[in-house]
C-alpha cells in the first residue's frame, strides 16, 4: 500500500477533467429532463434528420477515408449499435452478463442464410424466422442456466456462444467451415431495391435500430423494466418482494436475442455470404465491451459505445495490423480512468458506487481515504 | 461403436490425462485469481501463451539435435520450467499493476474489471502476433511455430492396449510436483495465509495486517507460473505454438476451473483431469472436432446439478 495514500492516477488535473466532463453531462441530463414534449420531439427528429444525411461523402472522407462510409456504417457501426442495444436489454437492464451474444447474431444470420437459398423462402419471412429462433434458443439456453449467477453464467454463455460456431462449423447441412454463399438480397420496399449499392441498407438498419430504441425504452419503463432493475440491484430481495425473478431473467434473454437475430438477419442479407469466422467469441467481447464503455444500462451511452468501437478501428485503418491492438489498450485504459463508462446511467452510477450492488466490486477491494471522497462526490 | 469404444478406451484415457494435466495447471491461475479478487483472468490465456513461448525460444537456443536422455533432458526441462514459470510469473504481475491495480484502487466494479481483462488479452495477442514473435523467433508472427523434438516419442511402458510414452509421464509427473508444491505453498506458508484471509474477507485481512496489494501480487505470480509450467509441458508434448494459442486452452482451463469449483485448488485439479478424460472419451463417438462442443455440455450440465462445480468448498472455506 502506498503510504502517502494518494495514487497516480488519482492527479487533481486528470480528475479535474473527467470531473468536468461529469459534471456537463448531468447539466444536459437535468436539461433533458425539465424539456417541453415538442422539445423532445425536435430534439428526436434532429437525430434522426442527422441519422439520414449521416452517409453523406463529405461526412465520409473525414470519418472513414480508408473504406466506403456509407458499408462501414452499416457494419461494423450499425450492426455493433443495433446488437449492442440488445444486449444492453440483457446486461444493462437486467444485469445478467452474457458473454455468448454473437450466437444469436449467428442463429439469425444462418436462419436467413439457409432458408433463403435452399429453400427460398421469403427474405423477410426468413428474418421473422430467425427472430424467432433465437428468441427460442435464448429460452433453451437460459431455462437450465439461469439458476447460476454472475460468473457462472458467464462462461456458460460463453460456452454457449462457442457450441453454436463450432457446430455451424461441423455441420455439412449449413455449409460446415465453407459458409452459406450466395444469399438473396432483400425483396424491393417501397420502391427501393436492394442490391449492391449499399444505401438501402444503411435506411434498412436506421429504421430497425430506431424500432428497437424504441421497444427497448418502453420497455425500461415498464412493469418489466423495474422488475430487472430489482433483479440487478439485489435478486434476493427481488424475489422476497414477489417479483418471478427466474420469469424476468428468461424474458430478459429472450427479448436480448430476439434483437441479436434480428441484426445477423439484416448482416445476412447484406452481406451475401456468411461462414462460422463470422461470428467468434471475440465479437461478443467486443458487444459487450461497446455497452460498457459507453455506460451500461443507459441507451445514449451504449449506443454512443458502440458507434465508437465500431468506428474507431475502421478511422484508424491507416495503422493496419496495430488497430486491434490499440483497441485492446484503449479498452484497459477506458476502464482505468472511467469505470462506469463514458454516458453512466445515473441510477447505476449511484449503484455501482455503493459497491455491493448490480455486479459488485473486485473481492480484494479496500476503499482507501482518496476512493471515499471519490464515492461520496459522485454520489451526490 | 462399443469396439471403438472398447479398443480406445485406455489409449483415450492416456491422452486424457495428459492433456488433463496442462488444463490443470493453467486453472490454478483462474482459480487462485478469482478466490482472491473474484476476477475472471481473461487475460491468463496469454500468460500461458507467454509461457509457451519462454519454452519455445529457450529451447531453439539450446538448438537439440535429437532427443535426448539422461541428466541432460532432465536439465534441460528444469531449466525450460524455470524460465517458462519465471516469464509467465513476471507478465502475470506487469498485468495486474497495469490492468486491474488502477481499477482496484478506484473501487471499480466487476464488470469493468472484466472488460480491462478482455482488453488486456487482447493486446498481448496481438503484441505478440505483431512484434514480439519476430522480434524473439526468425519467423512471420503470426504463424505456427514449431519446437524441435528433445523427448524420445517411445513406448515406455503399456498397459492393457495403451502404450504410454516418456514424455506423457514426465508432462504427469512434472504437473503433480507442481501442484503439491502450490497447495503446501497455500496451505503452510505465512503468504499462503494471507492469500487465504483475503479470499475469505479481505477487510477482515486488512485489519489483521495483510497487505492486499502484495497478497494479489504474489496471487498473480504464483498462478502465472502455474501456467508458465504448463506453457513448457505444452511445448514438449505439443511441440508448437501459436499467438493465439491460449484463447482454446484458457476457455478449456476455465471451464475446468468452474467444473471444479472455482475458488479451490484442489478442485481446479480435478476439473482439469476430468476435463480431459471426457473430452477425449467423448471425440471416440463423435469425431474429435466436436471436442470443444463436449466440453461445453459437460460443463452445463454439472452446473445444472451442482452450481458450485464438483468439489463445492472454495478457497475461502478451506480450514485456516
Amino acid at each position: 500500500m502506498k503510504g502517502d495514500g494518494v495514487t497516480s492516477e488519482e492527479t487533481p488535473a486528470r480528475r479535474g477533467g473527467l470531473r468536468a466532463l461529469g459534471h456537463g453531462i448531468d447539466r444536459l441530463r437535468d436539461w433533458w429532463e425539465h424539456t417541453k414534449v415538442w422539445q423532445r420531439y425536435a430534439v428526436y427528429i434532429a437525430l434522426v434528420v442527422g441519422a439520414l444525411i449521416l452517409p453523406a461523402p463529405a461526412i465520409g472522407t473525414f470519418m472513414s477515408p480508408d473504406t466506403d462510409w456509407t458499408s462501414v456504417l452499416i457494419y461494423p457501426i450499425g450492426t455493433y449499435i443495433l446488437l449492442a442495444v440488445g444486449l444492453n436489454v440483457v446486461v444493462g437492464q437486467a444485469g445478467l452478463l452474457d458473454l455468448g451474444f454473437v450466437a444469436f447474431f449467428a442463429i439469425g444470420g444462418y436462419s436467413v442464410a439457409y432458408y433463403g437459398t435452399n429453400h427460398g423462402w421469403n427474405y423477410w419471412a426468413t428474418v421473422v424466422f430467425g427472430i424467432l429462433l433465437a428468441a427460442v434458443s435464448g429460452v433453451i439456453l437460459g431455462a437450465p442456466t439461469l439458476r447460476l449467477r454472475g460468473d457462472y453464467l458467464a462462461i456458460v454463455t460463453l460456452g454457449f456462444g462457442e457450441i453454436v460456431r463450432i457446430t455451424a462449423e461441423n455441420t455439412d447441412e449449413i455449409g460446415g467451415a465453407r459458409g452459406i454463399a450466395g444469399i438473396p438480397h432483400p425483396p424491393p420496399l417501397f420502391g427501393t431495391k436492394f442490391g449492391i449499392n449499399p444505401a438501402p441498407y444503411y435506411y434498412l438498419i436506421v429504421a430497425a435500430i430506431v424500432l428497437v430504441i424504441v421497444f427497448s425504452v418502453r420497455l425500461q419503463r415498464s412493469r418489466v423494466g423495474r422488475a430487472w432493475a430489482a433483479i440487478r440491484e439485489d435478486e434476493d430481495a427481488a424475489e422476497l418482494m414477489g417479483v418471478p425473478t427466474f420469469k424476468f431473467k428468461l424474458l430478459a434473454f429472450a427479448i436480448g436475442a430476439m434483437i441479436g437475430g434480428l441484426a445477423g438477419g439484416i448482416y445476412a442479407g447484406k452481406a451475401n455470404f456468411i461462414e462460422p469466422t463470422t461470428f467468434p467469441f471475440i465479437l461478443s467481447a467486443t458487444i459487450l465491451a461497446a455497452v460498457v464503455l459507453g455506460g451500461s444500462g443507459n441507451l445514449p451511452g451504449v449506443i454512443l459505445g458502440a458507434f465508437l468501437i465500431g468506428w474507431l478501428p475502421e478511422r484508424f485503418r491507416g495503422f493496419e495490423e496495430a488497430r486491434i491492438l490499440i483497441f485492446g489498450g484503449v479498452l484497459v485504459l477506458m476502464m482505468a480512468l472511467r469505470p462506469e463508462g463514458l454516458l453512466p446511467s445515473r441510477r447505476r452510477k449511484a449503484e455501482l458506487h455503493e459497491g455491493t450492488g448490480g455486479m459488485g466490486t473486485m473481492g480484494a477491494e479496500v476503499p482507501g481515504p482518496d476512493t471515499d471522497v471519490a464515492t461520496t462526490e459522485a454520489a451526490k | 461403436m462399443l469396439d471403438d469404444f472398447l479398443n480406445q478406451f485406455l489409449p483415450s484415457t492416456v491422452g486424457g490425462l495428459v492433456i488433463g494435466s496442462i488444463y490443470a495447471l493453467i486453472a490454478l491461475g483462474y482459480t487462485m485469481v478469482y478466490g482472491v479478487l473474484r476476477l475472471i483472468n481473461f487475460a491468463h490465456s496469454e500468460i500461458f501463451m507467454i509461457g509457451t513461448f519462454a519454452s519455445l525460444v529457450t529451447l531453439l537456443a539450446i538448438a537439440p539435435t535429437g532427443p535426448i536422455s539422461g541428466i541432460a533432458l532432465v536439465g534441460v526441462l528444469v531449466l525450460l520450467l524455470v524460465v517458462s514459470a519465471a516469464a509467465s510469473g513476471a507478465s502475470a504481475v506487469v498485468l495486474e499493476a497495469v490492468a486491474y491495480r488502477p481499477l482496484r484502487k478506484r473501487g471499480a466494479t466487476r464488470l469493468a474489471a472484466l472488460i480491462s481483462a478482455i482488453g488486456a488479452s487482447l493486446f498481448l495477442q496481438e503484441l505478440f502476433g505483431l512484434f514480439v514473435i519476430d522480434w524473439l523467433i526468425d519467423k512471420p508472427g503470426r504463424n505456427q511455430a514449431s519446437a524441435p523434438r528433445f523427448v524420445a516419442r517411445d513406448t515406455l511402458f503399456e498397459i492393457g492396449n495403451a502404450q504410454v510414452r516418456l514424455d506423457q509421464v514426465i508432462v504427469i509427473i512434472a504437473a503433480v510436483v507442481v501442484m503439491v508444491a502450490l497447495d503446501r505453498v497455500v496451505n503452510k506458508t505465512r503468504i499462503g495465509r494471507g492469500i487465504r484471509a483475503t479470499a475469505q474477507d479481505p477487510e477482515a485481512a486488512v485489519l489483521m495486517g495483510v497487505s492486499i496489494d502484495n497478497i494479489v501480487r504474489v496471487t498473480f505470480l504464483l498462478g502465472g507460473a502455474m501456467a508458465g509450467v504448463a506453457g513448457a509441458l505444452y511445448i514438449m508434448e505439443v511441440e508448437n505454438t501459436r499467438y493465439l494459442i491460449g484463447f482454446v486452452l484458457g476457455i478449456k482451463a476455465f471451464t475446468a476451473a468452474v467444473l471444479g469449483g472455482i475458488g479451490n485448488l484442489r478442485g481446479a485439479l480435478m476439473g482439469g483431469v476430468v476435463l480431459g478424460l471426457i473430452e477425449n472419451w467423448g471425440a471416440i463417438f463423435l469425431g474429435s472436432q466436436w471436442k470443444d462442443v463436449i466440453a461445453f455440455i459437460v460443463l452445463v450440465v454439472v452446473l445444472m446439478f451442482r452450481p458450485t462445480g464438483i468439489l463445492g468448498e472454495s478457497l475461502q472455506k478451506a480450514r485456516a
